[in-house]
């Protein structure tokens, strides 16, 4: 399986701390890595220098063999305004853009894949519905199907199971699998550790440079991955419980 | 009624100040719906300003107004939306000294050569006899271009508001429509300005959208729902002006306040309908 994605030297600075220093991977086109670390590790912000989000102090990033039209993106927060007016659709729709290219309007076939992701959601229902009525967690679950319609070749996810009942976290996790093996690659950050060794091929694993980068197996084995395994295990009694060990922990 | 649409329309100055006042109308109700949910609505404001004190300067050298200030103004909106988009300076407050510093600009260059006359008040508060025919050609030509651009952009144009981030992670360039955005609203407050006048001109931008919003919750609707309405208080307005004998701008503004409050009305008696309907529906399934 060809390349799809190869970085070097990634380093983001704020002001003149460094939240992301010296990131280098590769990715291949079938992979599914999943980037763990603590709160304030640099995940979020080494996803953003991956999708040109944030200005690169150092370093590059490449993607072999398409464009940033055939990306899809969940990012940690999406900050709509309150009010905003648009339905369901016209969210979802929006996902398609980035393969138009020039086309100013939206074909019949764009409408069925804004549909068919809706559905695989189980958000069917929602399509006509105001954005601004849905509760949190059906909002979210809007965006990921416009992240889904925009993956053609990559899908890059912010802690995408936020606000999704265990047996939606399950589905989707579900969902992720089948379109990895139809050959998207998938990039994911997560809290759950568990379901990253469970789900993914590969792990990153942050602390503002990388601590840990290669296959899910020798992750196991590593000193890194070990700790965090042992240490979520021992606090993890809930989700909520989860993320707040994940705050005080430290490697 | 009907008498009065006769003696209306047998104005020339008003059937040329209804054709550039409808097309401004629409216009301005389209790129407004994006300004105000991007929070662009004080570069609208700022711009007005800018083009006040262009006019002023077009004034004093004897050019011909719309030509000087529409390339002023695009610069304008270039700077407003560097500085909005820049987070280290607060965005707001720069806009502000832009603005008030373009408008005493404008009040020194005319103070200075012309004085302070009837045309100053009518650049700052509207005049339908402003427009000339040689206008009247230019703003068709503005608005037309607006209007194609619009639609053509009007689903990128829907991704950069709704989630600038989204769209920029997935190819699309983000910096460019907002661009855009801000061009066309240059375009639109320079030719509408001398009509609704430089401290009104902005209340065409923003009314139609805020009061579309009261009541539908889809961006298309929204962006329909404004257009019409646009144009329907700018009507209202120029007849109401016209047989009460008040300032067209000032009237095409109330207007499109006496639109805002009704729907606004409109939208919190539904809202208090539909509040209801979910409290009955939790308590069905409570039950």
């Amino acid at each position: 399986m060809g390349k799809a994605l190869s970085c070097e030297r990634v380093t983001v600075k704020y002001e003149a701390k460094y939240a992301v220093r010296d990131v280098g991977f590769e990715i291949d086109a079938g992979d599914y890595l999943c980037i763990v670390g603590e709160n304030g590790s640099g995940k979020s912000t080494l996803m953003k220098a991956l999708l040109g989000l944030v200005p690169l102090h150092d370093g590059r990033v490449r993607y072999d063999g398409f464009g940033r039209n055939e990306i899809g993106y969940l990012a940690q927060r999406t900050v709509v305004r309150k009010d905003f007016p648009a339905n369901v659709m016209e969210v979802v729709l929006s996902g398609r853009m980035g393969r138009h290219g020039i086309m100013p309007f939206y074909s019949g076939r764009d409408k069925e894949a804004a549909r068919e992701n809706l559905g695989l959601l189980g958000a069917s229902r929602l399509a006509a519905k105001s954005y601004r009525e849905l509760s949190g967690g059906q909002q979210q679950r809007v965006l990921l199907a416009r992240a889904l319609c925009a993956a053609e070749k990559i899908l890059f996810l912010d802690e995408p199971v936020t606000g999704l009942d265990p047996l939606m976290t399950a589905e989707f996790y579900g969902i992720l699998s089948d379109l990895n093996a139809r050959g998207v690659a998938v990039v994911m950050i997560s809290h759950d550790v568990e379901s990253a060794v469970h789900y993914g091929n590969k792990i990153l694993h942050m602390k503002t440079a990388p601590l840990f980068f290669g296959t899910v197996s020798d992750y196991l084995k590593s000193e890194a991955g070990r700790t965090l395994l042992n240490a979520k295990r021992g606090v993890a009694v809930d989700p909520l419980a989860d993320r707040a060990g994940t705050e005080v922990f430290h490697v | 009624m009907f008498d009065l649409f006769r003696e209306l329309f047998s104005y020339d100055f008003i059937l040329r100040a209804m054709i550039v006042g409808i097309l401004v109308a629409l216009c301005a109700a389209l790129l407004g719906v994006s300004l105000v949910l991007k929070r662009y609505s004080m570069i609208g404001d700022g711009l007005s300003h800018v083009g006040f004190g262009t006019l002023a300067i077009a004034m004093s050298l004897g050019l011909a107004p719309l030509q000087v200030s529409i390339p002023l103004v695009l610069l304008a909106a270039f700077l407003l939306l560097r500085i909005s988009e820049n987070s280290k300076i607060k965005g707001d407050a720069a806009i502000a000294l832009i603005s008030s510093s373009a408008l005493a600009i404008g009040v020194i260059v005319i103070s200075l050569t012309t004085g302070l006359n009837a045309d100053v008040c009518n650049y700052m508060f509207g005049s339908i006899l402003a427009m000339k025919q040689g206008d009247l050609y230019v703003s068709v030509i503005v608005a037309g271009v607006v209007l194609v651009l619009y639609i053509l952009f009007y689903n990128k144009i829907f991704a950069v508001t709704f989630d600038e981030q989204f769209a920029g992670a997935t190819g699309t360039r983000t910096g460019l429509y907002n661009m855009l955005i801000a061009f066309l609203t240059a375009l639109i407050i320079v030719v509408g300005m001398r009509m609704m006048g430089a401290m009104l001109i902005s209340s065409l931008i923003i009314f139609p959208s805020l009061s579309s919003m009261r009541i539908f919750g889809s961006f298309k609707r929204v962006v329909i729902c404004s257009a019409i309405l646009s144009v329907l208080c700018f009507f209202v307005g120029l007849v109401v002006s016209f047989v009460l004998d008040t300032p067209a701008g000032a009237s095409i503004v109330i207007a499109n306040l006496a639109a805002f409050c009704l729907f606004a009305l409109i939208g919190f008696a539904r809202g208090r309908v539909l509040l209801g309907t979910a409290e009955d529906k939790s308590s069905d399934e409570a039950a």
